[in-house]
């Protein structure tokens, strides 16, 4: 067995691992850093692929970003776990009915002989060492699938807005300085000289 | 990729600019005068709509074109159904500007969400590519579960639009997957080289049927068919009506041209596999959909559960894989989607003084308040329930035709059964209009501009009836029948 494919199981079995873990942990931190190792093991599988740019965008963006902002969540929020997990065991056997249905047909239509083994899909010739899997990817990006690259920006700006309209709240009653009335504010406004007659000293018997 | 490569995409990168300048306007206004948007929201509606007319490439003798690397495609089907979204968004709005100012929720986001939305729905009816297609249906679905919510006082709204999401998420995972499969038996996500990889190496391969099941299954969530139809009668009621008069109209008619894309342009070798699918499907909505309304007491749920029969209708027209089948349920989406804008748009003018008129008892005794809304209503609800003369009866027909004409009987004669069983809960909201005695003597007032557009859309219900052969000329030349 070469190196590529001991590396190759030995990731994905992690993968697998950490993502079932990531749904049957009860503390959601846990769930968290367990998807965070789930992220990890399929960035090295990519790695694997030859495909170095997503890999590292993987774990650049993902890991580095996402999940640390998923966590930062988590720790503000106090989810309480109990009622959410109530129906648990009453929808546990349909549950797993279900993936075993769906586990078994899935392995009958991938494993099924000649379809994905390397007849069907032969081991592509290695890439020269002038390769550079960003450029290739950038070309495509911004060539073939310009309009889905604009597409999904365009999503992004949707979730920005609509995490701004469900909610941004207009507060009132809130203090806040306005730099220009301080700035124009006239003498009159603020002080008031009063004249008054000297008061007779006290509490000098 | 050249200039007039891009152009063929003008409408819809005027819709994304006029959306984000909208979004940028409304920072300068004050409250009062968010009346600016609204213009703004409608300019950038009639412009679209002219600049969709102006068809480049028909005039070059091209039946269809591509741009953006053959992941957008220009043809006529796509053009009328995006003049219709467009003209059936310009109600909506009319009648949402009513309804938001009543509710004290006029605010910019309605019409950025949904000016979003509508670039969703032009791209999806416009895509041609695997990723284009669930770019599209995003961009839809996002807006959408977004504007569900959009009355964040209402826990019931907040509730339907997680339901949506969650629903909804799980539909576009089961699409992703379905995607996966045939692209990795084809090995393309370009929709004419899948079929042209499907024919190459034969259309039994087990891995395209699998894949094709998860399409459908997606395809069926987002069209909201039985068994997938759970989310739509909680949606619907949950949302403020002014969205569900938007998400019940607009959206089924890009579903319709994603429908037709994915299963006739990409699978079309699997016509008879998906075939067997969708007529189970469209059976199961007929039934289910008819018999569910009648329970109702709550007018929003009604017409969902009427939806669910319509799309029943819908797919039944996709069933043949001939072009007049296409052409029939092209058809029938453009007149379901004016029928509900009608339909939603009398609940809005019904609703006073913050108070949705949501239950069916609403409408007692409609034709001794006004008799002119209580013919536009039962216009309505006839063409609803196909009675002759209406366009309903029109769409009806031409689908059950098509699937006549292929040879399904016992869906045709199941399709009339529940169109007469359906019947009866239309005909009811009439009977409560005109025999009941009202229970409120209040006066129904509107904006002029509201009640224009609801003339307009009543006269539209009967006229496109009585002279329906324009329409369906023009929808049965968009697939060439």
């Amino acid at each position: 067995m070469p190196i590529t494919e001991i590396v190759f199981y030995m990731f994905s079995l992690v993968l697998v691992a950490a993502a079932v873990a990531v749904i049957t942990v009860r503390n959601p931190v846990n769930a968290a850093l367990f998807l965070v190792l789930a992220f990890f093991s399929s960035a090295a599988i990519w790695m694997l692929l030859e495909v170095e740019f997503l890999a590292i965008i993987l774990i650049l963006v993902y890991v580095g970003a996402v999940m640390v902002l998923f966590l930062f969540v988590i720790m503000m929020l106090d989810i309480n776990l109990a009622p959410m997990q109530e129906g648990f065991i009453n929808y546990l056997p349909v549950g797993i009915t279900v993936a075993v249905v769906m586990a078994l047909e899935l392995m009958v239509v991938v494993w099924s002989k000649g379809r994905f083994d390397e007849t069907a899909f032969p081991v592509p010739p290695p890439h020269p060492d002038t390769y550079s899997n960003t450029k290739a990817l950038g070309e495509l990006l911004f060539t073939n699938y310009l309009l889905a690259f604009e597409l999904a920006g365009v999503i992004l700006l949707v979730a920005i807005i609509a995490a701004i309209a469900l909610t941004h709240r207009q507060r009132t009653g809130s203090k806040r300085q306005n730099p220009s009335m301080q700035v124009r504010v006239q003498r009159d406004e603020r002080v008031r000289l009063v004249k008054m007659d000297p008061e007779p000293r006290q509490g000098s018997q | 990729m050249n200039t007039t490569n891009m152009l063929l995409a003008a409408p819809e990168l005027w819709v994304l600019t006029m959306a984000c300048v909208i979004l940028i306007v409304d920072l300068f206004l004050r409250e009062e005068r968010r009346g600016i948007i609204h213009m703004l929201a409608m300019i950038t509606l009639i412009f679209a709509a002219i600049i969709t007319l102006r068809a480049d490439y028909l005039s070059e003798g091209l039946r269809s074109a591509t741009a953006f690397n053959g992941s957008f495609i220009r043809d006529p089907m796509g053009d009328v159904l995006k003049l219709f979204s467009l003209f059936v968004l310009g109600i909506v709005y009319i009648y949402s500007k009513f309804y938001l100012r009543q509710f004290r929720m006029f605010r910019a986001d309605f019409y950025t969400l949904s000016l979003f939305a509508l670039l969703g729905v032009m791209l999806l009816i416009s895509a041609n590519n695997l990723v284009t297609i669930y770019l599209g249906l995003e961009l839809i679905s996002l807006s959408s579960y977004a504007l569900v919510a959009f009355d964040r006082e209402s826990k019931r709204g907040s509730e339907a639009a997680m339901k949506y999401f969650v629903l909804g998420s799980m539909a576009s995972g089961m699409l992703l997957y379905g995607m996966s499969m045939i692209y990795g038996a084809t090995g393309s996500m370009d929709l004419i080289q899948i079929a042209d990889a499907i024919s190459t190496r034969g259309g039994d391969d087990l891995l395209l049927v699998f894949g094709m099941v998860f399409l459908v299954v997606g395809l069926a969530f987002k069209l909201g068919v039985v068994p997938f139809h759970m989310w739509i009668p909680d949606v619907y009621h949950g949302a403020p009506v002014a969205v569900t008069l938007f998400i019940s109209s607009v959206p089924k008619m890009a579903a319709f041209a994603m429908a037709f894309r994915l299963l006739h342009t990409g699978l079309g070798e699997l016509h008879a596999d998906w075939q067997q699918m969708l007529s189970l499907l469209a059976i199961l909505s007929i039934v289910l959909g008819n018999l569910a309304a009648i329970a109702q007491t709550n007018i929003k749920r009604m017409l969902a559960y009427s939806t669910i029969s319509h799309m029943g209708f819908v797919l039944m027209g996709l069933l043949p894989g001939t072009a007049s089948g296409f052409g029939a349920g092209m058809y029938y989406v453009i007149v379901y989607s004016v029928m509900s804008a009608a339909g939603f748009g009398m609940v809005i003018l019904l609703s006073a003084r913050g108070v949705e008129a949501e239950q069916l008892d609403d409408f007692k005794g409609l034709n001794q308040r006004n008799s002119w809304y209580a013919a536009i209503m039962a216009m309505v609800m006839f063409s609803m329930a196909g009675v002759p003369v209406f366009v309903g009866f029109f769409a009806k027909w031409l689908v059950i035709k098509a699937a006549l004409d292929a040879g399904l009987v016992w869906l045709a004669i199941m399709a009339v059964i529940f169109s007469v069983v359906g019947a009866f809960y239309y005909l009811r909201v009439v009977k409560l209009m005109y025999f009941d005695e009202p229970v409120t003597e209040s006066p129904i007032e509107a904006p002029v501009d509201f009640r224009a557009a609801i003339s307009l859309n009543g006269v539209m219900i009967l006229g496109l009836g009585i002279f329906s052969s324009s329409l369906i000329a023009v929808c049965m030349s968009s697939f060439g029948a």
